[in-house]
């Protein structure tokens, strides 16, 4: 939407996609990874576990809190039966003791309730650190290929509103599920205690509810899995508009548009209903059975009372009790709701977390051997033996063998679907090989830590994504610890000082604030200077160029022959003129390598290239 | 991003929850209604304890049983009553209230369309999405509960208090005690909150951005190994948001322990007073069992003031960030006028002629740069005849993408005019002079339904294959449902050539006027960018066309170039001729020549 970000969430990779992977790209179109059984609750119990003591602490609060709050009753209890008498006899102390112990009690429920809050602030802020952390680094971690596949509004939306409910369970409805069942349990043994008959009463009318909460659980579980549904479209149908808003406007879809979406926000807006509706009726049942076991303890309580075989003080004190016990009924369906979604959500975490790498880090790192000297920069590039093909059939690129000595240009060309991306991918590490070895320096990549890795191979491509920042940081990705200086001499090689200057803060300009408008050229440059910084062995550019003009091409040309030079560079192109800097091109065609020689030798043949480079000669006059 | 850190108008979190009035208007009668009846409701429990008196100092001590069925009745009735008229409120509000979320969310969606690009361009679609669903949805728990339970909260301790002191003057005064502590913290607490409240919000908006950025520059962030320094920057975002909450936790701490400690103490205090009373003979049991219920009863009322007012601060925050964006100026449909450079006539238009499409004395600066800096577009007088297509040449940056943008109106002009076959593009409607008026953007958007859908964009059916063909897009007839294939979003990825055929082909569906191509080949093969110039030129033969170009071979297809330099339109003349005569398109269109380095390129 920003003018830097570009519309990425679609795959860049030029081969089209074989039709052997349509089923497992059902479970990415569904968003549902498979996890493996269990995943969720084992997602729960790992996040809680090293909080275990924390966890314990909690709870102790909690229950030491609860008691402080339910004894009130029992001491107005011993007041009414106990101390009233006592204080007619002139006996002031019970009732002293009632005063101080009600104080205490409210002094204790308040002190400790404010423990309690914090302690399981801490607790939840933890988890969610914890949750967060995990999935942002499990997202970084994944292939490439995943990324192609599994749309980026998916994973933003598992870090945000699926992080989102889980908070609000944690926050609100565990807190209070924990308080209604120690409530539950407290008050019952508290009923029971004082009398027994009664608080049988009390407890048989739980065998209702639970009647009555299974079914809400039930009823609601389905129309909340269809509310997330109808909202999951509400909001895939808004970002599409809002980061389409260009072609949106120019061919006027507005009307058509809001229609669209008033299909879909009404869906959403009866389900919504559906859930609200719901949940009254569930109040409504709760209420009736908790007052009905009101009113039938009353009745036989007071009837006891008045034949003389139970206190007035225990049935007070039992009234006041049942009014507790019977009021977090309609809490319990708040916990269920955000259970429910919560639920969902963490299902859909522990899928993607459930996911491995394929392109895994290596867990005894080799170090690439030394340069030989410093104005020999490149290093030689062999693929041994290497195919590709989709873990779900349909092969790329068939078995093949090829030696780029350091310091070599590679051009490589060939029509869309050639494999000339994938060829770039396998150097990059972006994905592995599915035989085979790709070698830098002799040193199989997969044996190579991300560090080493990128000091030795580094790529760019057409897209060219700002971060939020400002442009110098930007350059800086390629290389952190760089100086001013260096950010400066890079942009400068590139071609890129001149406009960066120009803007509001020059190099401190904000990409993504006033006057920071960088258009898709002058973005191509920013993410070579970058490329420049990390100054890396081995240099990949895919389609790097597409959008600069043939000034800014040629001082890309440039800067590869001057400050690149002696680098090994891999450059694929859909344009000719790239070629004209290569030492050496290949022609690819149906993940075949056709054709192979200097630029010379092949415009001399007779070949497939000649015939390019003779239409692109044409197109030129 | 972080562009939301708005201008917080110290408005009070009631002010500001006022703004809401026009949407809840039409659902105002069963809001009332629900609020009437859970007062109603709230005040049959308040009544029980009174029957419970009534038991108490009548039957069960004259140990009359008869009488004490007809109390355990009307316990019954009141209770059966009580749960009726808490579901009747739900179901009142149920159904009004999912309608006033998706009302306000349609209003935000349509007005989003219509907000102007410039817009768009400062705001991520994350942060407008928030809004469209997490503070809606909050705003819509506002209305069912804090709103309604604020008042019944207040009108069940009133009428609980005022049956305390009719009961016992002096118990009740004694109940009352903390009143006024308790309203001091509940106000010194909602200020504190709001703060807190909008910053953590922020926060999540600014993690958010984070997570998006690094979805979307994935293969940067993996091609120079920086996952790591990125996991760096969540972490410390997300230590921030965690010091934040909890910040909120502490102020929600306090508010819940002076909320549940003070009525308490003051209970505790009413016990003894009244314990003393009750073995003086001043007071009757039930009266003290019975006041002692009401003020158990309105425990839960106090208590929840606490949560009920952090609601409804987060629901103000809400609130004002929903109106951020709504507040913003649509697009004017405006009155026709004639643009502010009127006086000026082109140079370019001295005969008759006005057909086609002109530039007069264009200026352009985008709306939220500084009115002192330099206009990025300035004096741009241009004039492209009917029928005749003209390549605009320029160096990267030099403003042209941003020209085309002016004709169909997506940013306004700052000075000077645009007219399409002698009329002024302000003077008319926007839909008409969109509807002739097609364009290819650079950065091809495909959205989530069929290719047909998506090349067609309400068009007529008939000139799909057309289409497709002129774009050499046909392997979308290989896809595995042809034309229908759902692509974009939730569907199949397509390359970037692949993507930019269909916006091409969906720029000449249908057969518009004016063809605004902004690059429209930068991301083709060799052989497939000179299939579709060939198929272009029938295209471009009868339309009035202008066209972004980089390469020798696209400039081609026009009939004549012009050269944009540094905001200026520096030359116009065809290909050999500008190439012969101007050096720096020269420069521009093979490299050579003086490149201003000093340097000769090879």
């Amino acid at each position: 939407m920003t003018a830097p970000t570009t519309s990425a969430p679609t795959s860049t990779d030029e081969e089209p996609r074989p039709p052997g992977q349509e089923r497992a790209d059902a479970a990415f179109d569904e968003d549902r990874l498979p996890a493996p059984p269990r995943a969720t609750s084992l997602l729960l119990r790992s996040l809680l576990a090293p909080m275990k003591a924390r966890v314990t602490v909690t709870t102790l609060l909690l229950l030491l809190q609860q008691a402080a709050v339910q004894a009130g009753p029992l001491i107005v209890a011993y007041a009414i039966d106990r101390a009233v008498p006592a204080f007619r006899d002139h006996d002031h102390g019970p009732l002293i003791a009632v005063g101080v112990g009600y104080l205490l009690c409210a002094l204790a429920s308040g002190a400790l309730q404010y423990a309690f809050i914090l302690a399981s602030a801490r607790v939840n802020q933890d988890v969610l650190l914890d949750l967060r952390g995990r999935i942002f680094r499990h997202a970084q971690a994944l292939s490439i290929d995943f990324h192609e596949r599994y749309t980026s509004g998916r994973l933003i939306s598992r870090s945000t509103t699926d992080v989102e409910s889980l908070r609000e369970l944690l926050n609100e409805g565990l807190q209070e599920l924990v308080t209604v069942v120690l409530s539950f349990l407290y008050i019952s043994a508290l009923l029971l205690w004082l009398d027994l008959g009664l608080g049988a009463v009390a407890v048989a009318s739980f065998v209702p509810l639970y009647g009555l909460v299974r079914i809400y659980q039930r009823r609601a579980g389905r129309v909340y899995r269809k509310r997330s549904t109808a909202i999951a479209a509400v909001i895939v149908k808004f970002v599409e508009t809002m980061n389409g808003i260009r072609p949106v406007r120019a061919f006027r879809r507005e009307a058509a548009n809001d229609a669209d979406f008033a299909v879909l926000n009404k869906r959403h807006e009866r389900v919504n209903g559906d859930a609200l509706l719901e949940m009254a009726r569930y109040v409504v049942g709760s209420r009736v059975v908790a007052n009905t076991a009101v009113a039938g303890i009353v009745l036989w309580g007071a009837y006891r009372v008045a034949q003389g075989s139970l206190e007035l003080g225990v049935l007070a004190a039992a009234v006041l009790y049942l009014r507790r016990l019977y009021d977090p009924i309609d809490r319990l369906g708040m916990f269920l709701n955000s259970y429910q979604s919560a639920a969902a959500s963490l299902e859909k975490i522990a899928g993607l977390l459930a996911q491995t790498p394929t392109v895994p880090e290596p867990s005894a790192p080799r170090q690439l051997p030394a340069l030989e000297s410093a104005d020999r920069p490149g290093r030689e590039v062999s693929f041994e033996g290497v195919s590709f093909a989709y873990r779900t059939g349909g092969e790329v690129l068939p078995r093949f063998d090829l030696t780029l000595p350091a310091g070599q240009t590679v051009a490589v060309v060939g029509s869309t679907g050639a494999g000339k991306s994938t060829l770039a991918k396998l150097l990059a590490r972006f994905y592995d090989p599915s035989e085979g070895r790709v070698l830098l320096d002799g040193v199989d990549l997969r044996e190579l830590a991300v560090p080493e890795l990128r000091r030795g191979v580094v790529m760019v491509t057409q897209e060219a994504f700002l971060f939020s920042g400002t442009v110098a940081e930007n350059i800086a990705i390629g290389r952190p610890d760089a100086s001013r200086e260096e950010i400066e001499r890079a942009a400068k090689a590139i071609g890129a000082h001149d406009f960066i200057s120009a803007l509001p803060d020059g190099y401190d300009t904000d990409v993504r604030k006033r006057g920071g408008r960088i258009s898709a050229g002058q973005r191509q440059l920013v993410a070579f200077a970058r490329a420049l910084l990390a100054d890396p062995a081995v240099l990949i550019l895919d389609e790097a160029t597409s959008s600069l003009d043939i000034p800014g091409e040629r001082a890309v040309q440039r800067a590869m022959t001057t400050v690149l030079r002696g680098r090994t560079a891999v450059v694929i192109a859909h344009r000719l003129s790239t070629v004209e800097i290569a030492d050496r091109v290949l022609v690819m065609e149906h993940g075949r390598i056709v054709e192979d020689g200097t630029p010379a030798e092949l415009v001399a043949g007779t070949g497939r290239f000649a015939d390019l480079h003779r239409a692109w000669r044409d197109s030129l006059a | 991003m972080s562009t939301t850190h708005a201008p917080t108008k110290d408005r009070s979190a009631a002010r500001t929850l006022l703004r809401l009035w026009p949407y809840v208007r039409p659902a105002r009668a069963r809001l009332f209604t629900a609020a009437f009846v859970a007062v109603l409701a709230s005040c049959t429990g308040l009544v029980i304890p009174l029957v419970l008196k009534w038991l108490v100092d009548g039957p069960v001590a004259d140990g009359d049983t008869a009488a004490v069925w007809l109390g355990a009745l009307y316990l019954l009735l009141l209770g059966l009553a009580e749960a009726l008229l808490f579901g009747l409120r739900r179901w009142l509000v149920a159904r009004p209230l999912s309608h006033v979320e998706a009302e306000m969310r349609a209003g935000l969606y349509r007005r989003l369309q219509r907000l102007p690009v410039a817009f768009h361009d400062r705001w991520a679609s994350g942060q407008l999405l928030s809004r469209a669903t997490t503070d809606l949805m909050l705003l819509r728990m506002f209305l069912a509960f804090p709103l309604t339970f604020l008042l019944v909260n207040a009108v069940t301790i009133l009428v609980g208090v005022i049956i305390m002191l009719l009961q016992d003057w002096a118990l009740g005064l004694v109940i009352l005690g903390p009143a006024i502590p308790v309203v001091v913290t509940c106000v010194i607490f909602e200020k504190r909150y709001h703060h807190v409240a909008r910053l953590a919000q922020d926060q999540v908006g600014d993690l958010t951005t984070v997570v998006e950025e690094s979805v979307l520059g994935i293969r940067i962030i993996k091609g120079f190994g920086r996952h790591r320094s990125q996991a760096r920057a969540f972490r410390d975002l997300t230590a921030k948001l965690r010091g934040t909450e909890l910040r909120k936790a502490r102020l929600l701490a306090t508010i819940w322990g002076v909320i549940t400690t003070l009525p308490e103490v003051a209970i505790g205090a009413a016990l003894v007073l009244g314990c003393v009373q009750v073995a003086d003979g001043e007071l009757s049991a039930g009266t003290l069992v019975a006041f002692l219920s009401t003020a158990l009863a309105l425990r839960w009322p106090v208590e929840s003031i606490g949560f009920l007012l952090a609601m409804s601060q987060e629901a103000a925050t809400a609130t004002e960030r929903y109106f951020e964006a709504m507040d913003e100026t649509p697009e004017q449909e405006d009155a026709p006028h004639r643009g502010a450079g009127n006086g000026a006539t082109s140079p370019h238009a001295p005969a008759a002629d006005n057909e086609g499409l002109q530039f007069h004395n264009v200026r352009f600066r985008y709306p939220d740069a500084p009115e002192d800096s330099p206009p990025i577009l300035d004096l741009i007088d241009l004039h492209i005849r009917p029928g005749e297509s003209m390549a605009l040449v320029g160096a990267t940056g030099s403003g042209k993408t941003t020209l085309t943008a002016l004709v169909p109106r997506l940013h306004e002009l700052t000075a000077g005019r645009i007219t399409l076959d002698g009329e002024d593009i302000t003077a008319m409607p926007r839909e008409e002079l969109r509807s002739m008026v097609a364009v290819a953007f650079e950065d091809p958007t495909l959205f989530s339904t069929s290719v047909a859908d998506n090349v067609l964009m309400g068009q007529d059916e008939q000139e799909l294959d057309r289409a497709l063909s002129v774009a050499q897009a046909d392997f979308v007839h290989a896809l595995p449902q042809g034309a229908d294939t759902q692509v974009g979003e939730q569907g199949l990825s397509l390359s970037g050539g692949q993507r930019q055929r269909i916006a091409l082909a969906r720029a000449v569906v249908g057969r518009p006027r004016f063809l605004v191509l902004d690059d429209p080949l930068s991301a083709l093969d060799v052989h497939t960018e000179a299939a579709v110039e060939a198929a272009l030129r029938d295209v471009l033969a009868d339309t009035t066309a202008l066209i972004v170009a980089h390469r020798p071979s696209t400039v081609q297809l026009a009939d004549r170039v012009a050269l944009l330099s540094e905001g200026r339109i520096t030359a116009v003349g065809t290909h050999h001729e500008l190439l012969r005569s101007n050096a720096e398109y020269a420069h521009l269109m093979s490299g050579s020549g003086d490149s201003g380095e000093g340097e000769d390129a090879r």
